[in-house]
């Protein structure tokens, strides 16, 4: 008698989600299926607003990456008024943007996917999550991470004016220009969040690569897909977040197309299944061919790893060297290994890290000249950026007094949804068998999911459980500010 | 089985000093007009809140009408005005709303019109019969 | 030793921002950690939909519920919190107002899906497939929640015992929430939790404020750059300051950007669009109607500035058409 078996919902990343598995009269796992069961309309109730407001708007699709989408619908704003911000509004928008990814990525390490893959993937439900990591780590890092993302959100607020969604974004600009006693604080603590990103690739090192059974894990096939990759990069052909072409190369890693941002249509189409709200996007040649990897398959991946598969390398120094012991000890590029994000994700913090540094030593970041007006009525505008999860799309067209006549949104993890979907039913497939269901197993059912989508970066200080914790909380200096300590209970 | 035909039901918010003063002479003089606007009387059309007249329409109403001096006959100078920018600036996001345009209305009438209170509410209840109940669209 | 109390967390049509806010408590949050047991918070725990259903009702102390209603499976999951929980606190913009995806509700359910399963220009669909509450693949039967023709805020479907605003409120105003629930000083019940004073009283640039403000030019943040000092309404843009509670901090302002009103109205305002445009039209110049229906073109999108959070929370709720969807 076949069965069906339900996720409902699926916990620890940003958004809802259930996975329903079915299984066959033999036990084995049949279909996998994730569903997505919500849907707010953006694209539909934006039309009518006005242009400017977007980036204020779009924002809320995600308030764990708002600053995404603040960027993606600000580079759309400068395409649809015709103009191009001075300088040092780029630089201003490229600054704020890398210490989003780094304080985004960091998180997510730590507290969300990291959790899983630190702690072991079969390990009790109440040791995957922060404190296990903890017990791997050190107690320190808690208040580390706790200072680092503190220092990177402080910076973003002053620049922006919230870091939950930001306010500065404008055709053209940014609202305000940078103060230099900001500035200063800045230039003083780079270092320091230099040196904390090099310290997570670290313990990546000491505790995931120097343990044969989690190298294992990730190189399992059941967790490997080989699909297209599409990720952004730099004039240079290097990864890069905030400005650059897309490029896509197949499973072999070939290249089979580059294009900038205008373009985006020509390559990309989305395709709807009537029993998810989440729409699946697929490259236009060879077309929707179902939810299937290999060479014939129209669908793509996207974020840290794929970006890494893309570019020609990383565009600072220390990453680079990172990249370059990430291909060869996972046997060469592309890799197709999901778990091996994990990676991947924290060498794109450290490139961010480095490019902070060199940005806030750059003296035209001090420039008062950070907008320029539009000086041509409103059309069609498209803007693209790499959010942490993935390339996300903007696309706006408009009526001459800039009001919203479309909007087309291509949303990170959405890129992904057919993959993801096609990772969790072969991980069900993988570990299901003879109808034995357990925790551990459902868990590494949902943890192919997390590996792409690590929405969210909250379980920060949420210690369930009741193991005993002492936190130390020290500031850049490395003097403590403060230290928490909570028993264990007994009883 | 009779079916009873639709009344409007209007509010009419009239400022004490010209509108609500005409209506009242029409009533002495006798002008007869339709008893589907209940009046409330303000010291001046500047009073009305934009929230009087969508809470108006929210609770049941058809239609609201507002009755105000003259442009430069304010008793308090400059409160028709503000009237006048505010029900400018509600009309356009009514219209967002999907309220038709016949059914928010304002008038300046003066204190001695008193037959034109009685041409716009015949008017206007007139037109809403035809246009029909705004709770059966919300 | 007692019990600690019990505290959930869930979120509706949300975007992860109040979850963010939570964690921006940093330190603080160890402190809240150590006196409450957390049971529910989808997005950090594991706890599952049946584990909620086999509590007792009541038994959770406050749930902390976020999100606006608009899916049938909200509306679940909403009804049974409020059962098992003694205090709810409509939690950030969306449950307080509607918030930003309340502006859907100038669309039907309809056009929803028409624009975005079909009209968008990446959409390939030719077979006009569109998701379904009850759908077939492969032999199996799979269900999806309905989506409503409509976006509730929290109060609209269940009984809310208090509000904390805010899009997302700020850590500031959620610990002052927090203390006050562990402590047991809640104010009395329906009270949002944030002082019933406007932005302008403790905006910045307060004191540049003239005397009498009247506009003969509304200017745009497209097209205008704003000087970082001076009131946004004397200079000309839309600013929702004179509409808005306060109790933010007023970041939007340092960020040389105007208000769009996310903390809600004060006390006693129906309608918080209402309130804004009738202080805005007593600031504009013009007293014919030609020279004032000109000025008013150049506001751009007057329901989409003015209702930006609160618009299932206005008096008229949505955009009436008189059609079924």
């Amino acid at each position: 008698m076949s069965q069906r078996i339900t996720i409902d919902p699926i916990t620890r990343l940003e958004g809802h989600g259930k996975i329903e598995i079915f299984l066959d009269d033999q036990g084995e796992v049949a279909n996998a299926y994730l569903q997505i069961p919500e849907l707010r309309g953006f694209e539909r109730f934006c039309i009518g607003r006005a242009a400017e407001e977007m980036p204020r708007i779009t924002q809320r699709i995600c308030g764990v990456c708002p600053s995404a989408h603040h960027m993606a619908s600000a580079r759309a704003l400068d395409d649809l008024y015709h103009v191009d911000p001075p300088p040092a509004a780029h630089k201003l928008r490229e600054l704020y943007y890398n210490l989003f990814m780094f304080e985004d990525h960091t998180l997510h390490f730590y507290f969300l996917g990291g959790p899983d893959f630190i702690v072991g993937p079969t390990a009790p439900a109440g040791a995957r999550n922060i404190v296990g990591v903890i017990g791997k780590v050190g107690l320190e890092i808690g208040g580390q991470v706790i200072e680092a993302r503190k220092l990177a959100r402080g910076f973003m607020t002053e620049m922006a004016g919230k870091v939950i969604h930001p306010v500065f974004g404008l055709p053209g600009g940014v609202s305000k220009p940078l103060k230099a006693d900001m500035v200063a604080r800045l230039q003083a603590t780079s270092q320091h969040l230099i040196d904390f990103a090099q310290f997570s690739l670290q313990a990546f090192h000491d505790i995931v690569l120097g343990n044969q059974a989690y190298v294992d894990t990730i190189l399992a096939d059941y967790y490997a897909h080989r699909t297209n990759y599409m990720g952004m990069v730099d004039a240079d052909g290097k990864n890069t977040f905030y400005r650059g072409d897309l490029r896509v190369i197949d499973p072999a890693g070939k290249r089979l197309a580059q294009f900038p941002p205008r373009d985006y249509l020509k390559y990309i189409g989305e395709h709807v299944e009537p029993w998810s709200y989440i729409k699946f996007p697929f490259l236009k040649t060879p077309g929707w061919k179902g939810f299937v990897d290999g060479p014939e398959s129209g669908l793509y991946r996207v974020a840290p790893l794929a970006r890494l598969n893309v570019a020609d390398g990383m565009a600072t120094p220390l990453a680079q060297a990172h990249y370059e012991e990430f291909f060869k000890t996972l046997g060469g590029k592309p890799v197709h290994s999901t778990l091996a994000t994990h990676w991947a994700r924290l060498i794109e913090a450290l490139q961010a890290t480095e490019v902070i540094q060199s940005l806030a030593n750059d003296p035209e970041i001090l420039s008062p000249v950070v907008r320029k007006l539009p000086e041509a009525p409103p059309t069609e505008g498209i803007g693209i950026v790499e959010a942490p999860r993935g390339t996300l799309i903007h696309h706006y067209a408009t009526d001459p007094n800039g009001i919203l006549t479309m909007v087309n949104l291509i949303v990170a993890t959405v890129h992904n949804s057919a993959p993801i979907q096609m990772s969790i039913e072969k991980a069900a497939k993988g570990v299901i068998h003879d109808g034995k269901v357990d925790d551990g197993l459902l868990n590494m059912v949902e943890m192919a999911f997390r590996a792409y989508d690590p929405c969210f970066g909250c379980a920060t200080h949420t210690l369930p459980g009741e193991m005993p914790l002492r936190a130390t909380i020290r500031d850049a200096r490395g003097d403590v500010v403060q230290v928490v300590e909570r028993k264990a209970r007994l009883g | 089985m009779a079916t009873t035909a639709f009344e409007p039901r209007i509010v009419a918010f009239f400022c004490n000093w010209c509108t609500y003063t005409a209506s009242d002479l029409a009533g002495t003089a006798r002008l007869a007009y339709e008893p589907n606007a209940p009046v409330i009387r303000v010291m001046c059309s500047g009073r009305v809140d934009p929230q009087f007249v969508l809470k108006a329409l929210q609770e049941g109403a058809d239609g609201v009408l507002i009755g105000g001096c003259h442009p430069g006959d304010c008793h308090y100078q400059e409160g028709n005005y503000k009237a006048l920018r505010r029900f400018r600036l509600l009309k356009r996001v009514l219209k967002d709303f999907g309220v038709d345009d016949a059914r928010v209305r304002l008038e300046w009438i003066s204190a001695s019109e008193g037959d034109r209170v009685q041409h716009v509410i015949n008017e206007m209840t007139d037109q809403l019969r035809k246009l029909g109940p705004w709770q059966a669209r919300s | 030793m007692a019990d600690k109390p019990k505290v959930a967390f869930y979120w509706c049509a949300s975007c992860g921002g109040c979850e963010e806010a939570v964690v921006d408590l940093e330190e603080q949050i160890l402190k809240v950690v150590d006196a409450v047991d957390i049971v529910l918070w989808p997005v950090a725990m594991d706890f599952k939909r049946r584990d909620i259903e086999a509590m007792p009702d009541q038994s959770i102390a406050v749930a902390f519920i976020n999100g606006g209603v608009r899916m049938s499976e909200q509306e679940e999951w909403v009804h049974m919190l409020r059962k098992k929980a003694q205090l709810v606190v409509a939690f950030g913009a969306c449950a307080h107002l509607g918030g930003i995806p309340g502006l859907a509700n100038l669309n039907d359910r309809r056009q929803v899906f028409e624009t975005v399963y079909q009209d968008v220009p990446s959409q390939d669909n030719a077979a006009h497939t569109v998701p379904g509450e009850l759908s077939q693949v492969n032999g199996h039967g799979l269900a999806l929640p309905r989506f409503w023709d409509e976006v509730k805020a929290l109060d609209q479907v269940i009984d809310v015992d208090y509000y904390l605003p805010g899009c997302a409120p700020p850590p500031k105003l959620i610990w002052g929430a927090i203390e006050a629930i562990l402590t047991g000083t809640l104010p009395p019940k329906g009270a949002v939790l944030s002082p019933n004073l406007a932005c302008c009283d403790d905006c910045p640039r307060k004191d540049s404020k003239p005397d009498k403000i009247e506009l003969t030019e509304i200017k745009r943040p497209a097209t205008h750059i704003a000087d970082p000092e001076l009131c946004f309404l004397a200079q000309g843009f839309v600013c929702m300051g004179p509409a808005t509670r306060s109790g933010c901090g007023n970041p939007c302002i340092e960020g040389n950007m105007p208000c769009r009103g996310c903390m809600g109205p004060m006390d006693d305002v129906f309608d918080q669009g209402a309130k804004f445009l009738s202080a805005f039209a007593s600031i504009l110049a013009p007293k014919t109607e030609a020279e004032i229906d000109k000025l008013l073109d150049q506001i751009p999108d007057p329901v989409g500035t003015f209702y930006r959070f609160s618009l299932p929370t206005s008096l008229l709720r949505r955009k009436h058409t008189g059609a079924t969807a």
